[in-house]
């Protein structure tokens, strides 16, 4: 793409502090690259490696107390100053415009599209309201907003995800600047949606040829759309180059790394790839399976069953609890998961995932229809069955965050359970067991006297795992454990759960919005789509030989990466 | 807009209530109301004859229902202390406190909104820094104390305005205003400069909170990226957005400014409701308690349903949901 | 003790302890309000005359203007002495304590009330929670000084003449109390149902903990920020309320003074020129309350920095 003209954008040297008391941290160091007209550079690294960094401070909204220490940032040749604030006003929206990761909150609430379009235009093109109002449903059509004009006069919540980031890159685009960065565009959307907008925006740089820079943590979209690629790891670009070249022949080991721990739809592996030593956790392991020798009897025969789950939200009216306006999250699901399985669950945004994990978890009784469990019916059974079940049934949540419960030491948090359920009588007796549980998800015994924030989200995901365990469940939900994670992170917790299930034979519900990972986990696989079940199947089966055309089409939207060649070798 | 008016509505009944069954309870068992009539000289004969006279005899819930149908007739009795109809002793005195209270809202809104703007936009200038400091100042100063330092040095020291009364008032129709004559515009201006002073620190700081925080969400960060000029951003991207929440507090601000009256009107003699209400307290006048207390609820719930309505036209999204949030 | 040492220097160490450390309005606040709260507490000890004992009044020493000796007695007041001789001094002092005392109970109470209220009707939601909030709306429809001003009147009202003073001081931390508690209530009501969707709850409910533990142990730590600072503000705002109360005539007798009380009475003297009557007083209103609204400031700045 690079040809004779000068770059649009141009970085040398740049780096960027943020001075504190602990002392300054470098978000970004000695960072220098080019973008083309018409060009796409991808930024790729995990959180913390600077990459959002980079586009704040190239458009001068870096947030306080950061700051440009050193470094020179060229616009189409010209150097700008992106210390001065007047300036870097002017050239906001004019020559560079942004494009930021949710939609949702990006528009303003209180002001329709067309107003919020018409403010843009008129702010940066000499033009009238009314030939501001003809630009506005212009640009609306160039994204692909059906029927632009009258949609132009909703508010922003009266549209769709999709519809709402297609409005950001309409209102990003509408003032015809010269550089567009696009930072995680596409990371709060679902998989189909995700596809149509990165196209649109690939379309629009290849037509107007807008000089893109695009930053995301998601290897997938880097492959899909990107001319190049820059690997930042810690504040630095590791690795710059052609993405077809980087992708399949990465030279720096970081960039092999981040590469090779992503997750694949096309071809099962035993484990994911990556570095890592083995512990002994024997100890634990006899604790925990202890309990599983009591009702061992292994089989196909159902563990968990859903019979004709039915699940109605209502709008709760002024008064009391009458309901209108109903909305149905779970339409006549019957799903069942056999012993020592692991069941994967998928679907977009509003599948129905989460409600059925809460119904399995036995937090929110179905609207009608039953929840067995070993035969039980989960929700009409007598107290102490009740309990029983509960000390069977596990969870590991999404959220790493707030799954630890901050004011209580990693120690209690893990010791409640196996307290609260008698399987130790006191905290010395129960301290031992749970230093092995720490030891056996992979923590030092000193984690247990500290606090949850201490610990970064995969020590948090191994803490929560840890804690699903202390009661010795048979039966493990996992709602999206690693979606908040980084995909180096990610990897290390899918094996250590894929690892547990198999020395503890334990059955799983494994929820999550990404197939390739479900792929990798999953012995069989339902597909969920608006609350019912579309297809229930082997894991193998259902990737190879979808039957449902839904199912189809959410294969197709598995970003397909051109991998290096002796990294397959390698793990397979 | 009909159907959301129509629930507000509804939900304002059982608050009525309430309040009528309170006014009520204290109106029946509160003191001896047959004594507080016949005085302390009076034969059980003739205690017996009113009892009968005044339904007093009579299941409660009947009463109540009695109670109900009277007030809602504009009966609400006889002042116990002054002898004379509870509502005309109110309705006469009712036009000073509104004025009083309006007033003060207007300045304490005003001033408090573009004090608030200022003091989130330019924190580091000097009249927000005396802003701020003042307003730390005004929340810790007591109304009747400002009321007490105003008095001393614009009355006592300085001899400007006066520090008790109404001034010259002219009658239109029921309504009596202050606010046609210069000695009333005089009268008015310290007791509502001490109204407001409390009211307006609240809403500086709340303004200046919530456009804080409007200004680092993400939708002005992304005007900020397309360029808009400054003025829009501040002044209509930000500060429709800061005036939702606004808006719910100044109703109860107003609501708060009525009952502060009270203490105003005592610092200032004001011959408004509140200083008809303390003098009731101090006699034990429960008919003009009861009332006074049913009268401002009803003020109350009436202007949160009118803030209800302007929330509901200013944010688009409940429109849509057709709810209260 | 090497607990209580490795405590300190663990909040030192932590944030809100070096945002407290490089806050001179917070520490100098800090100083002010325990050298109040010790004179508050040492009143009768501190103060020259016993002003709850009318023999101690010396009625020669009548209207001394502060820092000088009486012209009759020879008696020096340094704040001087009202038109019954009584020492401005001593009755600052006293009153700062009841000013103090009434406050603190009153938080407390409509503290336990509030937060109590509001964790049930945000834990256990629909008809309790539509209840509880009925009540709480309700009364937020009529100001606090409003109901706190009934509850007194009516309490007077209810009172035999005799027992109406000695019974004042609970009547005022009732009425200020009750008053309160819808503050909490509502915050505490929004925290715990913000927690309650948190997965660290969905997660201890997966286990079947009984709802106290659950309550106690899960969700009322995680929520008792937002109520500290409510109660530093509504500390002020008690003392506030009292002082206007008294102010009204409807707080604390003559007999019983609270500073409120003493500005009542002193108000007549000031537009005699007898200023120092009400200006210490007040004074003392005024550092107090301002004092716990800069470290209540502070507190919500550090706690909650996403404001209340």
């Amino acid at each position: 793409m690079t040809s004779g003209r000068p770059p649009v954008l141009s970085i040398r040297g740049l780096c960027v502090d943020f001075p504190s008391r602990h002392g300054t941290l470098r978000a970004v160091r000695d960072v220098s690259l080019e973008i083309a007209p018409g060009e796409i550079l991808g930024i790729v690294g995990e959180s913390g490696a600077g990459k959002s960094t980079v586009g704040a401070a190239i458009t001068g909204l870096l947030q306080a107390p950061g700051q440009i220490s050193a470094g020179e940032v060229r616009l189409s040749g010209d150097i700008i100053d992106t210390r001065d604030a007047n300036a870097m006003q002017a050239l906001r929206g004019r020559r560079i415009s942004t494009i930021f990761q949710d939609p949702l909150t990006s528009l303003n609430p209180l002001f329709t599209i067309e107003r919020q379009l018409v403010d843009t235009i008129r702010a940066h093109r000499a033009l009238s309201r009314a030939e501001a109002r003809v630009e506005a449903v212009r640009q609306l059509e160039a994204v692909g907003i059906p029927e632009p004009a009258q949609r132009m006069t909703n508010w922003p919540h009266e549209f769709s995800g999709g519809m709402r980031q297609r409005a950001v890159i309409a209102l990003a685009l509408c003032s015809q600047p010269e550089l567009i960065i696009a930072d995680e565009p596409t990371t709060a959307l679902d998989v189909t949606v995700q596809a149509q907008i990165l196209k649109l925006i690939q379309n629009l740089a290849r037509e107007r040829r807008v000089a893109v820079m695009l930053i995301t943590h998601n290897m997938g979209v880097i492959s899909q759309i990107t001319d190049r690629v820059a690997v930042m790891k810690s504040g630095e670009v590791v690795e710059l180059g052609k993405t077809s070249t980087v992708l399949s022949r990465p030279c720096h080991e970081y960039s092999q790394a981040l590469l090779s721990v992503v997750p694949r739809g096309d071809v099962k592996l035993s484990r994911f790839p990556v570095a890592g030593s083995a512990r002994n956790i024997d100890a634990a392991m006899k604790w925990l399976l202890e309990s599983n020798s009591q009702h061992g009897s292994g089989g196909a025969d159902a563990l968990v069953e859903l019979r004709r789950v039915n699940r109605v939200f209502g709008v709760p009216r002024l008064f009391g609890s009458v309901t209108h306006g109903a909305f149905k999250a779970l339409d006549n699901v019957s799903l069942c998961i056999r012993r020592g399985e692991v069941m994967g669950l998928v679907g977009e945004s509003g599948s129905g995932k989460s409600t059925i994990a809460k119904i399995v978890a036995g937090l929110n009784p179905p609207s009608t229809g039953e929840l067995l469990f070993n035969g039980e019916d989960v929700y009409a059974a007598r107290f102490e069955v009740r309990q029983h079940i509960r000390r069977q049934t596990q969870m590991v949540f999404q959220d790493p965050y707030s799954s630890l419960n901050s004011h209580m030491r990693v120690a209690d948090i893990i010791m409640e359970p196996m307290i609260h359920f008698g399987l130790e009588k006191n905290r010395q007796l129960a301290e031992p067991l749970m230093l092995e549980l720490l030891n056996a998800v992979g923590l030092e015994a000193s984690a247990a006297r500290r606090y949850p924030h201490a610990f970064s989200g995969g020590q948090r995901q191994r803490i929560s795992i840890a804690r699903a365990l202390a009661s010795r469940p048979s039966f493990l939900i996992c709602d999206e454990p690693t979606s908040a994670l980084d995909v180096s992170i990610q990897a290390q917790i899918l094996n250590l759960l894929k690892d547990l299930q198999e020395k503890l034979s334990l059955t799983m519900l494994f929820i999550s919005h990404d197939l390739p990972v479900v792929r990798q986990m999953c012995d069989r696989v339902t597909v969920l789509q608006k609350g019912q079940v579309c297809e229930i199947g082997e894991a193998d089966d259902v990737f190879n030989h979808p039957r449902h055309r839904y199912t189809e089409t959410l294969l197709s939207m598995i970003p397909s990466m051109h991998r290096p060649v002796e990294l397959i070798q390698a793990t397979s | 807009m009909t159907g959301f008016f129509l629930r507000r509505l509804a939900s304002v009944f059982p608050v009525m209530l309430v309040t009528a069954f309170l006014s009520f309870a204290a109106f029946h068992f509160i003191g001896d109301p047959l004594q507080n009539m016949l005085g302390q000289e009076a034969s059980a004969q003739d205690r017996a004859r009113l009892a009968a006279e005044l339904g007093f005899d009579r299941p409660f819930y009947i009463q109540f229902l009695k109670f109900v149908g009277f007030a809602l007739q504009g009966d609400f009795g006889i002042s116990t202390r002054v002898g004379r109809p509870v509502l005309d002793l109110i309705l006469e005195r009712l036009p000073a406190t509104l004025e009083l209270a309006l007033l003060s809202f207007f300045f304490a809104m005003s001033a408090g909104i573009a004090l608030g703007v200022m003091t989130a936009l330019r924190p580091s200038s000097a009249l927000s820094r005396v802003s701020m400091t003042g307003s730390l100042i005004a929340v810790s100063l007591p109304n009747f104390l400002i009321g007490i330092g105003l008095i001393y040095v614009f009355s006592i020291k300085l001899g400007w305005l006066p520090s008790f009364g109404r001034g010259d008032t002219v009658k239109i129709g029921w309504w009596t205003t202050g606010l046609l004559t210069k000695s009333g515009w005089k009268a008015i201006l310290l007791p509502a400069i001490s109204l407001a002073a409390y009211q307006l620190t609240l809403i500086l700081r709340l303004v200046r909170a919530e456009m804080l925080e409007v200004m680092h969400s993400d939708y002005i960060r992304f005007a900020r990226a397309r360029g808009l000029p400054k003025r829009l951003i501040y002044f209509s991207y930000a500060l429709k957005n800061t005036m939702v929440p606004v808006v719910t507090v100044a109703g109860l601000q107003l609501g708060s400014i009525i009952a502060f009256a009270v203490v105003t009107e005592t610092v200032f003699q004001w011959p408004g409701v509140g200083l008809l209400f303390i003098n009731s307290i101090r006699y034990s006048d429960v008919p003009i308690m009861a009332t006074y207390l049913l009268i401002v609820s009803f003020i109350f719930v009436a202007i949160n349903m009118v803030v209800d309505c302007i929330y509901y036209l200013l944010d688009p999204r409940l429109r849509a949901v057709g709810g209260i949030k | 003790m090497k607990r209580l040492t490795r405590k300190f220097a663990a909040l030192f160490g932590s944030d809100i302890g070096h945002s407290y450390l490089r806050s001179p309005g917070a520490l100098f606040s800090t100083m002010v309000l325990l050298i109040l709260i010790a004179a508050a507490l040492g009143a009768p000890l501190l103060a020259p005359q016993n002003i709850l004992d009318p023999r101690t009044l010396d009625l020669l020493s009548a209207n001394t203007p502060p820092w000088s000796a009486n012209a009759l007695t020879g008696h020096f007041y340094s704040f001087g002495t009202d038109d019954q001789g009584r020492d401005v001094l001593s009755a600052t002092l006293y009153g700062t304590r009841v000013s103090l005392l009434v406050a603190l109970v009153a938080v407390l109470l409509s503290m336990s009330i509030g937060v109590t209220l509001g964790l049930i009707s945000g834990y256990f939601g629909g008809r309790t929670d539509a209840a509880i909030m009925r009540i709480a709306d309700v009364q937020l429809s009529i100001p606090a000084i409003f109901i706190a001003l009934l509850i007194s009147g009516l309490s007077r009202t209810l009172l035999a003449p005799g027992v109406r003073d000695t019974l004042a001081i609970y009547m005022v931390i009732l009425a200020i109390g009750i008053s309160g508690w819808v503050t909490y209530a509502r915050t505490v009501r929004g925290a715990v149902m913000v927690e309650k969707q948190r997965e660290y709850v969905q997660a201890a409910l997966m286990i079947g903990l009984p709802t106290r533990t659950m309550l106690l142990r899960h969700i009322l730590p995680n929520v008792r920020r937002p109520i500290l600072v409510i109660a530093t503000i509504s500390l002020a705002l008690s003392i506030i309320t009292e002082a206007t109360l008294s102010y009204l005539g409807a707080g604390l007798p003559p007999t019983q003074p609270s500073l409120g009380t003493l500005i009542r009475s002193g108000q007549d003297f000031l537009f005699a020129g007898e200023w120092w009557i009400l200006f210490f007083p007040a004074a003392t209103l005024l550092t107090l309350a301002l004092a716990i609204n800069v470290l209540g400031d502070w507190l919500r700045d550090v706690l909650n920095p996403r404001g209340l």
